[in-house]
């Protein structure tokens, strides 16, 4: 996912905090609920985001609500670290029987469970949510929940889904069977994300908007105003059942207030006005709050990257020297320097992230070739660029207006320039350039670009980004900005998902390698993996950071 | 904004004894007396003038106003000192351009997030400013001209279309219509037959900002048109017959004059804020070209740390802004006595 989709990051979740609540055994959780239980949690950001209907919205800033708010069938386990990576049972009360050919999934749903309106959440809940993932046309029906028997009917006539052959319930067992079309080892990180999430029968089939809709985690949406606040308070029918799952939240309840700039934001924070800024703190304000707030301040790495798709179809991209001159070329310390410094990112020469399944340390791109970057090969660059034969070329960098990126791309433009080609670049509102640089009507020959996990699988990278699948020429939503298709890679992509359900090593290790055949092609120049800064008031305790959710807000308290 | 135009005749002119000084020389004349002029036409001169030098001081430097120079140093007191400093306090977090080093041997006003050279890239931004004002400006007087000419003078149909295409575009807000056509026009290339228009040129805010002011000008020009319609030496030009292209050639335009000359620094004026909210809008003068406005946009991010990357240009917007209405007004006076306010 993208910067505007971009959900649970994160890799190896530096422990700043050893003693967490929830590691911690039962007893002193309980002592820590009875000694920090309450109080209001305010929380500041730019801008809204978007729907709260946790089936459709596809943002970091509401995914982080939506994980104490709702609950799908299963989850990533709440912890810090790489634990988080671990899927657990959530509303169904064990991880579901698999049958032998890896296509039958059979879950059986806890008994007692309530939505936060009172109503009973029962096995037709179940059967209608997932029928409602097609029925709003989620943003990932067709990607994470296509291989469900009878999806392929339910893109194409939505508000008649029924899934049928693909989902059915037992109310007397209490039980739900999913069919799948073949075997798919991500599936059940694919039902652990908020779009998977349980909701009522009755819920609207369609966008709920500014609407909540009950849900079945600690909290409720109270009221959301997205010009002025987002409510959230404690659901008066929620009883734990599962600390690894949901856990019940410390604070009485979470106003999330919107309009503040960032700088503003950074402010608030310290003048103990607000207890958590959900945007980045602006870049010359990090010196400042990394000494004057420095016990304030967490940093933690993110399984993302931020990358230069390459138009491999179009000049001077199709030609894979100059892919690969650029990769020599690009000083990626300076752009590290300009997303704040060695600290807050670190340099990449893959497309897996630095700690993800399937990455391994490898650089070819650099001038002392080995496992890390070193520094820019300009004479290997300039000498692949001769003989291309393409120097002197238009090229145009299309980027979106926020400022880092604004800085990555006028700094491409000036190791295009360096490399002899006539670089410029167009900066484009962050509201459509990420669609506009997917479509190849637009001729987009370079652009910048970020990916965030949406779950801790190689492919979610790989084939999402270069496979052939992803590429629609002419089409807004084409993920594979660079237009690359390469079919030999393409089956051994297929042939290690269906070896991944059998043998998930063997599998990561042949998704280092396809990582590397890639990289051999240049359809992407990874940039940096970035790391995530949150300011937080003084008076917040608790504060856990895991890799599937961000920050785990619910576990915080602050009195 | 508006301005009012005296539409009446223009008051004789007091002749000194044995001297008989044309209309022109006149106003010039009360231009020259004017202090608040002279000081706003010496203040944009050395704005020009400055602007103009940018490439012999970025030469001097040995600098590249327009290339990344994230790596770079710069000698302080005999030391190497980084361009871009890491924060070495606390955390370690953050980046930090050099501030103002006020010597002319370089960084005279700091750093930007590029690691380049402020000032340079005041001066090349200043040029561009300029340049793209005085397009536009150019561009709206003929476009507004010629259609105040025509309709005011051929009346009936012609005048009712043109007036009403010139009341739907002055209907919008100015800003929001340049936004909306620059954000259209960012990302296409514009064929307009004789020439191109490519997306991220210098030309599109030309292009743009010389179309949205154009209502606003060709409206006086036509009720300027209109009056002068029914002057008796225009009545007299029909009357023997002569060609409309003779009439407005020779009757109509040079009676046009002062109000045209007067929309000149104001014009400029408006064009220079608007190209600076455009490219601080990210679609005005794309990377890696500078604007004042750009410059402003790059120096927002550093408005706590280096605040005089945003300031500077900021500065200079203001000076030449003020500078040309203050001429503006001088000029309007000089034209048009009567309608100075006591």
């Amino acid at each position: 996912m993208t910067i505007w989709t971009r959900y649970a990051t994160l890799t190896g979740a530096a422990a700043l905090l050893s003693a967490t609540a929830l590691t911690a055994g039962a007893e002193t959780r309980e002592e820590m609920m009875a000694a920090h239980r309450g109080g209001e949690m305010r929380l500041v950001a730019a801008a809204a985001g978007g729907t709260i209907d946790p089936q459709i919205n596809y943002t970091l800033q509401y995914w982080q609500l939506f994980y104490f708010t709702y609950d799908g069938l299963v989850t990533f386990k709440r912890v810090e670290g790489a634990g988080a990576g671990e899927v657990v049972p959530d509303l169904a009360e064990a991880m579901p029987d698999v049958s032998a050919d890896g296509l039958t999934y059979t879950f059986k749903l806890r008994q007692g469970l309530k939505f936060s309106d009172g109503s009973d959440v029962g096995v037709d809940d179940v059967v209608a949510s997932f029928q409602r993932i097609f029925k709003v046309s989620g943003p990932t029906a067709g990607t994470f929940y296509n291989g469900i028997v009878g999806a392929d009917a339910c893109m194409a006539t939505p508000a008649d889904c029924t899934l049928e052959g693909g989902i059915s319930a037992d109310p007397a067992s209490n039980t739900v069977i999913i069919t799948l079309t073949a075997p798919d080892p991500e599936f059940l990180y694919k039902i652990s994300v908020p779009h998977a999430s349980i909701l009522p029968a009755e819920a609207p089939l369609e966008d709920a908007g500014v609407t909540p809709i009950p849900g079945t985690g600690p909290y409720m949406f109270e009221s959301y105003n997205p010009n002025e606040s987002l409510v959230a308070v404690r659901n008066p029918h929620f009883k734990e059942w599962s600390v690894d799952a949901q856990p019940d939240g410390f604070v009485d309840s979470i106003t999330f207030d919107f309009g503040l700039s960032a700088e503003a934001q950074v402010t608030a924070v310290q003048n103990g006005q607000a207890d958590w800024m959900f945007d980045q703190p602006p870049t010359d304000r990090l010196a400042e709050i990394g000494t004057l707030n420095a016990d304030q301040v967490y940093v933690n790495t993110l399984t993302a990257f931020w990358y230069a798709p390459f138009n491999t179809n179009i000049a001077p991209f199709n030609d894979v020297r100059v892919r690969q001159a650029v990769n020599y070329a690009i000083d990626r310390d300076a752009l590290v320097g300009i997303f704040g410094g060695p600290v807050l990112a670190q340099p990449v020469c893959t497309i897996l992230p630095p700690g993800f399944p399937g990455h391994e340390d490898k650089c070819d791109y650099t001038a002392n070739p080995g496992t890390d970057w070193t520094a820019p090969d300009m004479e290997k660059a300039l000498a692949l660029v001769a003989e291309s034969g393409t120097a002197g070329q238009k090229v145009t960098i299309v980027v979106d207006d926020t400022s880092v990126m604004r800085e990555v791309g006028t700094y491409l433009q000036s190791v295009l320039t360096d490399l002899g080609y006539d670089a410029s670049v167009n900066s484009i509102s962050g509201n459509i350039q990420f669609t506009y640089i997917q479509n190849t009507n637009n001729n987009v020959q370079i652009s910048v670009s970020q990916w965030y996990q949406d779950y801790p699988a190689a492919s979610n990278f790989l084939n999402v980004l270069l496979g052939c699948d992803s590429f629609h020429p002419g089409s807004d939503s084409s993920v594979n900005i660079s237009g690359y298709c390469n079919p030999e890679i393409d089956a051994r992509m297929k042939a290690v998902m269906q070896l991944a359900t059998t043998d998930p090593d063997a599998a990561n290790l042949e998704w280092a390698k396809i990582d590397q055949a890639m990289m051999a092609e240049a359809p992407v120049a990874p940039l940096f993996t970035p790391k995530h800064v949150d300011l937080v008031s003084k008076r917040v305790g608790n504060f856990l950071f895991s890799p599937q959710h961000q920050w785990l807000m619910s576990q915080a308290w602050v009195q | 904004m508006s301005v009012q135009i005296d539409n009446s005749q223009p008051a004789p002119l007091p002749l000194a004894a044995g001297t008989a000084r044309g209309p022109w020389a006149t106003a010039v004349r009360r231009l020259m007396r004017n202090r608040s002029a002279v000081a706003s036409v010496l203040a944009l001169l050395m704005v020009a003038l400055l602007t103009l030098l940018a490439p012999l001081y970025a030469s001097y430097l040995g600098v590249d106003p327009f290339r990344s120079n994230l790596r770079g140093t710069i000698e302080i007191a005999g030391e190497a000192v980084p361009v871009m400093q890491q924060s070495t306090s606390g955390l370690g977090l953050g980046v930090t351009p050099i501030g103002p080093t006020w010597s002319p041997g370089g960084y005279m006003l700091g750093a930007d997030n590029q690691g380049r050279d402020v000032a340079a890239r005041l001066l090349y931004g200043g040029r561009n400013s300029l340049y793209i004002a005085t397009a536009a400006t150019l561009i709206c007087l003929v476009l507004a001209t010629l259609i105040g000419l025509v309709a005011g003078f051929m009346g009936g149909v012609v005048d009712m279309v043109l007036s009403r295409i010139l009341d739907v575009l002055w209907a919008f807000p100015v800003y929001l219509l340049a936004i909306s056509l620059s954000i259209v026009l960012l990302t296409s290339t514009i064929d307009l037959g004789l020439f191109t228009i490519t997306a991220g040129s210098l030309a599109l805010p030309i292009f743009i900002i010389g179309i949205i002011y154009v209502p606003y000008v060709a409206r006086p020009v036509r009720a300027r048109v209109l009056t002068l319609r029914q002057s008796e030496f225009v009545l007299a030009a029909v009357g023997l017959g002569l060609p409309t292209h003779r009439i407005l050639r020779r009757d109509i335009l040079p009676n046009l004059m002062p109000t045209i000359i007067v929309f000149v620094p104001i014009l400029l004026a408006l064009a220079i804020v608007t190209e600076s909210a455009l490219s601080y809008l990210s679609i005005g003068v794309q990377p890696p070209d500078a604007s004042w406005g750009t410059i402003i946009q790059d120096g927002q991010t550093l408005l706590y740390s280096r605040p005089i990357v945003a300031l500077a240009p900021g500065i200079a917007i203001v000076i030449t802004v003020l500078a040309l209405n203050v001429l503006g007004d001088a000029v309007r006076d000089s034209l048009d006595p009567r309608g100075q306010v006591p």
